[in-house]
């Protein structure tokens, strides 16, 4: 499998007034990771994401994503990717369908294309008799696969997850990661944050925020041996208690 | 949930107990058509920190406004230090600290504000009572002149500890106060909460964390409005229908298929870098090892452990 | 498909599914335009008028008779002496007054000029000007029909004399119905957030866990505001007394005292709007709507209300604006003390009770949730 770096951001600050909200990111991620984004609310990683999704433009620094500058052609990386944000981001009052057909729309798809290919979701999801059902009476646990499954939808090269995890049961939450576990055998890089410190592990390297600067960086297993410990919370305070 | 767990929350639910500090009897409530909380029975006793361990949706919430006299229960019979929740809500609302969901303290006052309201609310001197919140609040001192809004996540949450002590209250209620905080305020909160419990403090606590799980002196399992389990946590192990093994090698995810699809497994679910997983009846951990590897996956390695509260509540969600 | 058909239809869903978005589209525009017909109605009819007939004869009364079988105008009584014209006009009843001459009858009959007067309450200048019209025009007609040569020809003297408003400066309709509008919205606006805010930031579920009563609560927002808003209350009327020369000829201290009860009351429509609401949006929209359109139209500030139909008038007399609007050009323009506006002030004190006692009814103890 190519190992191409699909994303780099060198020296990112992004500051609101005098709140310095990402402090010289330097990262980058290559082509079919998991990458994970750790860090406590606040810590700057949704500020982080926005900016790598051509939602919000840096104050300074180079972000280039999927070959793009994100910073000067926000509107082509929009086109390149997919986004999940935090909880879900489907709409309560249309039905499942019609969420899929307005994201497949809006990414340009043709109705023949999207009728097909959420047919094959909803029954590779084994929920094909909830297709004309409000979103607002899906269950949760749903809702959120759902929504990821709508995000990489229209088969983008990297889909970025904001806290998609957030307040589901440890069963759920599994099954999210072997949506996205999928998704990374089928060529998409997944680049997702979370506070949750047990889902880096599911990563295969993450990058651990803390006051808008990274404090580390690199492979879980690597980082539990360096650090001495067993699990990523304990690498957290490790972390937290060298700043 | 089994017979089995049923009857264990019937003994937890002991009325031998000597004043309890809360009970709940056969609590429940509904939304509309949403079931929150269905036949719900516990009981606190003094000096216990319980958790309440589940997730969104599970009925955390519902149960502590109903607790803390903000809503009414469709059926049941709740008291919470000796008096009831229904009729007597005037001594209940004198009488505990409770911090709700999200950070509810007013974000435009600052923190010195914050803490004479509430002390002035309950009508207690702040003087008199500052031993109480006096660890908790040190590292809010140099700040005090700060709007509370522009605090940190876990400055936050130890303010809101503070205003919810001030008053010496005969009961906590927190309602998940440690969600997106940093680690080592995460751990830093727990610890005061042990401390509190050493002077006697009784607390409930719910939280959607199971490693907080491991610090509570008894805890409750909640899934959708039902208990799954309840006890010491150290009970709750014992009742894991074991053994429990880990599995860890070079392609997790691939073994992970593999060990679902197994008939010598009977549950598999990924964990960290690894896989827990618990083997059916009459199969043995080695015939799973040689499975694995026989479809090219090398570095395979088995141990057996002790169950996690997730790996519990796991089970006894499947 | 295009992107933009996918947009538009997702809207339409949106749309038609929101029970508030309907409501706007279709119900207020029907209740508007039905409002506005009913109100906006120029037709005239049941104008007091008061009648000093120094003369009383066939004449005179011929043309009463016409007057008041016209439908346009209702008779409001007899004056007996010029004082008595000011105090009818004091009453608010009478909108015009009609003066004959001695001997009107007699200087007809025999070929000469007679004269008289109509005098008018220039306070409603809409009103007074319409009313000299048509009051005009049944003398005009009565003029053609009884002519004749040795008819003599009658001259009237419309007095648009402003008995309140000498100089017709149209501040002094507007600053009272402006200053009822602006006080009643500001305190509503502002109290109807307060609760819905912290609703919505969850600060209240803490605060409604402690000793603190319903009552206490309420009481603890409405205070500051009255005093903040009595403030802006007093920069109205100063700003409206030294810029356009409105005077107080009334009693200050019963000016203040009435002042201070409006907005007592309407900051209890805006906290009992507050404990209904769900979410600030959803208060401030309720209070813009509800009390700024009917305010406006139905408060007698710029349609008399004497031409709306029964329904709406009642309506209106559950305004508290429509009765403090009055109770301010009583004091103000015409100097009326407590003895002429004691029933305005007694309706808004007992509204003020019912506003206040159904807010902390309202304000439930318990969550809704």
């Amino acid at each position: 499998m190519e190992t191409e770096t699909i994303i780099e951001v060198k020296d990112l600050v992004k500051q609101f007034g005098g709140f310095i909200a990402n402090d010289h990111l330097n990262f980058s991620v290559k082509t079919g990771e998991i990458f994970g984004f750790l860090g406590a609310n606040g810590a700057g990683k949704t500020t982080a994401i926005r900016i790598l999704c051509g939602l919000s433009a840096p104050t300074s620094g180079s972000v280039i994503v999927a070959g793009i500058d994100a910073s000067r052609y926000p509107e082509q990386v929009k086109k390149s990717i997919g986004y999940m944000c935090q909880r879900f981001s489907l709409y309560e009052d249309l039905t499942v369908f019609e969420n899929i057909r307005l994201y497949g729309g809006v990414y340009g798809m043709s109705l023949k294309d999207i009728r097909i290919k959420s047919d094959e979701l909803l029954k590779r999801l084994g929920i094909d008799d909830l297709r004309d059902r409000l979103i607002g009476s899906v269950p949760l646990g749903w809702r959120q696969k759902l929504a990821f499954s709508v995000a990489i939808f229209h088969q983008p090269k990297i889909v970025f997850l904001d806290e998609p995890t957030g307040g589901v049961d440890p069963i759920t939450r599994r099954q999210f990661w072997d949506l996205i576990y999928e998704a990374g055998r089928a060529g998409i890089t997944v680049f997702v944050t979370t506070h949750y410190m047990d889902e880096a592990e599911y990563c295969d390297r993450v990058c651990i925020l803390s006051e808008g600067k990274i404090q580390a960086m690199g492979n879980p297993v690597e980082l539990k041996k360096s650090f001495g410990v067993k699990s990523m919370d304990e690498v957290f305070v490790k972390v937290a208690r060298n700043v | 949930m089994t017979a089995e767990s049923k009857l264990v929350c019937r003994v937890n639910y002991s009325s031998s107990m000597n004043n309890p500090i809360v009970e709940c009897l056969n609590v429940s409530k509904q939304y509309g058509d949403i079931p929150a909380l269905l036949d719900f029975s516990i009981n606190i006793a003094e000096g216990e920190v319980f958790g309440l361990i589940g997730p969104d949706g599970a009925g955390k919430t519902t149960l502590f406004r109903i607790l803390s006299t903000l809503i009414l229960p469709d059926a049941g019979k709740v008291m919470v230090l000796g008096h009831d929740v229904v009729g007597d809500y005037r001594f209940i609302r004198k009488s505990i600290g409770f911090m709700p969901g999200r950070f509810s303290l007013y974000q435009d006052l600052t923190v010195e504000e914050n803490l004479k309201f509430y002390a002035s609310v309950f009508g207690v001197d702040i003087e008199e009572n500052y031993h109480l919140i006096k660890d908790i609040y040190a590292p809010l001192e140099p700040f005090k002149t700060r709007r509370a809004g522009k605090l940190s996540g876990g400055m936050k949450q130890k303010l809101a500890l503070s205003c919810a002590l001030i008053h010496k209250p005969g009961l906590l209620i927190l309602d998940e106060p440690t969600t997106g905080v940093d680690a080592v305020s995460r751990k830093e909160f727990w610890d005061h909460l042990q401390t509190l419990r050493k002077e006697g403090m009784t607390i409930l606590v719910a939280t959607p964390y199971m490693d907080e799980a491991e610090r509570c002196s008894r805890l409750a399992m909640i899934q959708k409005g039902r208990i799954l389990d309840c006890g010491k946590p150290d009970e709750i192990r014992s009742r894991f229908k074991g053994p429990l093994f880990q599995l860890s090698c070079a392609d997790r995810y691939r073994a992970l298929l593999l060990c679902r699809k197994s008939e010598l497994i009977s549950s598999a679910h990924a964990f960290g870098q690894s896989i827990h997983l618990t083997l059916s009846d009459g199969a043995g951990i080695d015939s799973v090892e040689e499975m694995i590897t026989e479809q090219g996956i090398s570095e395979v390695q088995t141990e057996k452990i002790a169950p996690s509260m997730e790996d519990c509540f796991i089970q006894y969600l499947t | 498909m295009s992107r933009f058909t996918s947009l538009v239809k997702k809207e339409f869903n949106h749309i038609f599914r929101d029970r508030r978005t309907m409501l706007i589209l279709f119900g207020i525009p029907i209740m508007q335009i039905l409002i506005f017909g009913y109100v906006v109605n120029s037709d005239f009819k049941n104008i007091g008028i008061a009648v000093f007939d120094k003369s009383d004869d066939a004449h005179t009364r011929k043309i009463l008779t016409k007057v008041f079988s016209s439908g346009y105008f209702g008779f409001a009584g007899n004056i007996h002496d010029q004082e008595g014209i000011s105090a009818e006009f004091k009453t608010g009843k009478v909108k015009a007054v009609l003066v004959f001459e001695p001997g009107f009858g007699d200087r007809i009959d025999s070929g000469q000029q007679a004269n008289l007067q109509i005098i008018t309450d220039a306070s409603d200048p809409n009103v007074a000007n319409t009313a000299v019209g048509y009051l005009s025009g049944i003398i005009r007609n009565y003029q053609a029909e009884i002519a004749g040569p040795t008819v003599g020809q009658m001259i009237v003297d419309a007095q648009l004399r402003m008995v309140f408003n000498e100089n017709l400066i149209s501040a002094y309709m507007f600053v009272p119905g402006t200053m009822a509008l602006i006080l009643m919205l500001i305190s509503a606006l502002l109290t109807s957030i307060s609760v819905t805010r912290e609703k919505e930031l969850g600060t209240l579920e803490v605060i409604l866990v402690s000793p603190l009563k319903p009552s206490q609560i309420i009481l603890g927002k409405v205070t500051p505001y009255v005093l903040l808003a009595f403030c802006n209350g007093l920069m109205i009327l100063l700003l409206g007394h030294f810029v356009f020369g409105l005077p107080v000829s009334g009693s200050i201290v019963l000016l203040l005292a009435e002042l201070l009860l409006y907005i007592t009351l309407s900051l209890s429509v805006g906290i009992l709007i507050s404990t209904m609401a769900k979410s600030q949006q959803v208060a401030m929209f309720a209070s813009l709507f509800i009390l700024m359109l009917p305010t406006m139209l139905l408060s007698g500030f710029i349609f008399p209300i004497e031409n709306m139909p029964m329904a709406l008038q009642w309506l209106s007399a559950c305004l508290p604006p429509r009765w403090f609007i009055i109770i301010l050009k009583d004091i103000m323009l015409k100097g009326n003390g407590l003895a002429y506006v004691w029933d305005e002030t007694l309706i808004l004190l007992v509204m003020t009770a019912i506003f206040l006692f159904a807010a902390i009814r309202k304000f439930s103890i318990r969550l809704k949730v």
